[in-house]
């Protein structure tokens, strides 16, 4: 049984062998690193993350290439959501660094290994071809994620919410598990493209199939954070140091994208009208609920908490309008899903960029995440002011920025494929989501200043969050070459 | 009745009274021991069923490992045990309803009919041990995910040691050579005070 084993295929996943191989070499290196600032420690992750972008882009070529027995998948879609991934963390972390330097039980080497631990897990989620990759991925992402919300361990608000993030973390770890099970005890295998053969084949019970489905789709929805699963992204938000909120709310938003078109439309699309059901009610419910629990909020990133949930329904809208009438339509699946990726990307964008204001604004001793914080920052300065005002409005879905192309691919998706109930109650839930986000706005350019303090932030993070908004700016004036980008992923993916 | 019969009778028997006593046992520390004697007559019942290498695992595993931690735990912590079963009756009927309504859904959708690996899959050919067959599967084809987990573990130890490091223990030790260079007037100060009057 030893004679037959053939060396895998190392080519397509060498950006995860170097992120995990230079992981642990940081390990050491930050062993020796005396400098407070973990200077050292901090240009070796960025370059890291630079080499795997660059290894990524230059071993991609657009064909669908399985290694590692078949449990590993390299295609365009993977490539480009792991260029995205690369660029959002390596602004994340350009964000945090002034604050984690701030706060003294953060400012450690660690830091930033657990977050290339985390990128590595995202990898996994957004390469796997087999309910096994999907399960150790997403752990290794969350188990580094538990790490980074509790690392500001004297903070009471920190700890409870590292707690509530770990035991409902686990939770959706047990849901998703139970309904793997039950798939491969219907179809026998665990490998996604696997299980889509088995079903195609016939002769599978579909009482199993759903029966594991309904557990399957219960634990995507936690990790996406949608309405009725969403009751740990209020508290986990506002409990984790901003730093981690802003890693938690972009970033994995990606890797749960990937893990969702990988499990339900590359391995189930033939039960593709009994998840479209469930996630309609679960878009639904997350729109209301996120949309309008957002007003209440005085704390911005508690805000921003409800505020991704609605977007998390609103990107669930495309998947949901791929298949009409239990027919495959190869061209209307490929305008629902791109539309679902584009939206994705657009929002990581714009939440990178929110969060990143805060993390402008804060200061040792001072986090600046209340509404009130951001009283007549215009007065303060007009330039971050006019940044958030195009964040704000981009989240709104206000013509002309990236947010409102989003938000129009999905509708017109959704109006293709008939339901345009379904079009009518999102864009119901986007104006009155549109509300608090005009707040901030309306906070910012007519209200006093409490706090006259002028802005400390290194200027690396104020060139960055400039940039970021401006992009977002941007890409609303020219969004064709990203639309093009994510059809053409998923053409050659699908 | 064949001795594989009377044997695998045997061990159920013990298996179940163990299990039985590990929710009933009024002390703690008898608890853990019955979960140890379950697990140990569990790996008895896998090695029945020629699967030793699970067998050995969880002796190795459960009972060498997670059950001594368990143990120590137990006999650390003052738990007071009839706190723990206040109200025991009163919630029994409800739990009892609940946890037999969930066991009877699931048995109906589970119905044995439905899943479709087959038995048979199971049996290895002679002379080979499934040790050394899962083993093989592991460094081969499951090489992937196998070395995931390894990452994982890793993961768990970095973030044990950020929650719970808090830099070296500043240890009470006398350093000769500093001791050597000591002068009088750095170690005693002498004052001029008043002459205190109550």
């Amino acid at each position: 049984m030893f004679d037959n084993f053939v060396v895998p295929d190392l080519l397509p996943a060498a950006p995860e062998l170097f992120l995990a191989a230079m992981a642990c070499v940081l390990l050491l290196v930050d062993l020796l690193v005396k400098d407070q600032r973990r200077t050292v420690t901090f240009a070796l992750t960025q370059l890291t993350l630079v080499g795997c972008f660059i290894i990524q882009f230059a071993t991609s070529n657009g064909q669908i290439a399985y290694t590692f027995s078949n449990m590993f998948v390299d295609d365009l879609m993977a490539d480009l959501l792991k260029l995205f991934l690369y660029m959002t963390v390596i602004m994340v972390l350009f964000y945090s660094r002034g604050y984690i330097i701030e706060r003294e039980a953060m400012n450690k080497g660690e830091y930033y290994i657990l977050a290339l631990f985390a990128t590595l897990g995202m990898m996994v989620m957004i390469s796997a071809n087999h309910f096994l990759t999907v399960y150790l991925g997403l752990e290794l992402l969350s188990l580094s994620l538990y790490a980074m919300v509790a690392m500001n361990r004297d903070s009471v608000v920190s700890t409870e919410a590292a707690m509530k993030y770990f035991v409902l973390g686990a939770l959706a770890s047990g849901l998703l598990l139970y309904g793997m099970s039950m798939i491969y005890g219907a179809t026998g295998t665990l490998e996604i493209t696997g299980v889509a053969e088995r079903i195609a084949m016939g002769g599978v019970n579909k009482t199993v199939l759903v029966f594991g489905l309904v557990f399957l789709v219960a634990g995507l929805a936690f990790k996406l954070g949608v309405v009725p699963f969403h009751m740990w992204i209020p508290d986990v938000y506002h409990g984790a140091p901003t730093a981690v909120t802003l890693f938690i709310g972009s970033a994995p938003k990606l890797a749960a994208f990937a893990i969702t078109m990988r499990m339900l439309v590359n391995g189930l699309l033939a039960l593709a009208v009994d998840w479209q059901a469930m996630l309609i009610i679960l878009a639904v419910l997350s729109m209301a609920i996120g949309n309008l629990a957002a007003i209440a909020q005085t704390n911005l990133k508690r805000m921003l908490a409800y505020s991704a949930i609605s977007h998390m329904g609103f990107m669930l809208l495309g998947i949901v309008s791929g298949v009409v009438g239990g027919r495959v339509d190869p061209n209307l699946v490929l305008n629902a899903y791109s539309s679902s990726m584009f939206y994705v990307v657009a929002y990581v964008l714009m939440s990178a960029g929110s969060f990143g204001m805060i993390l402008l604004l804060a200061r040792a001793g001072f986090e600046s995440d209340n509404l009130e914080d951001f009283k007549g920052l215009n007065k303060r300065s007009p330039w971050f002011a006019g940044m958030m005002l195009m964040l704000m409005f981009s989240m709104a879905g206000i013509p002309f920025f990236v947010g409102f192309f989003a938000k129009f691919a999905v509708l017109q998706a959704v109006v293709i494929s008939g339901y345009v109930w379904l079009a009518v109650v999102a864009v119901a839930f986007s104006l009155v989501g549109a509300f608090y986000y005009l707040r901030v706005v309306k906070l910012m350019y007519f209200d006093q200043p409490t706090d006259a303090s002028p802005i400390s932030a290194p200027m690396d993070t104020r060139i960055l969050v400039s940039a970021n908004a401006l992009v977002v700016a941007l890409l609303g004036l020219f969004p064709g070459d990203l639309v093009h980008l994510c059809t053409l992923a998923l053409a050659q993916s699908l | 009745m064949d001795f594989p019969t009377f044997v695998f009778f045997f061990l159920s028997a013990i298996l179940i009274f163990a299990s039985l006593r590990v929710i009933t046992a009024r002390n703690p520390v008898h608890a853990a021991l019955h979960l140890i004697l379950a697990f140990f007559t569990c790996g008895g019942i896998w090695s029945l069923l020629q699967a030793e290498f699970l067998a050995i695992a969880i002796i190795l595993v459960y009972v060498g490992a997670v059950m001594v931690l368990f143990l120590f735990v137990v006999m650390m912590l003052d738990i007071n045990i009839d706190r723990i079963r206040q109200g025991f009756w009163q919630y029994l009927p409800l739990g009892a309803l609940l946890g037999f309504l969930m066991v009877a859904e699931m048995g109906l959708v589970l119905g044995s009919k439905y899943f479709q690996v087959p038995a048979a899959d199971a049996v290895l050919p002679a002379g080979i041990s499934n040790t050394k067959s899962i083993g093989a599967l592991m460094f081969s084809d499951y090489v992937y995910p196998f070395e995931l987990a390894s990452i994982i573990l890793l993961v768990g130890m970095i973030a044990a040691i950020v929650l719970t490091y808090r830099g070296a223990k500043q240890s009470k030790y006398t350093s000769p050579s500093r001791q050597v260079f000591v002068k009088a007037k750095d170690r005693v100060r002498v004052l001029q005070m008043p002459v205190e009057k109550d």
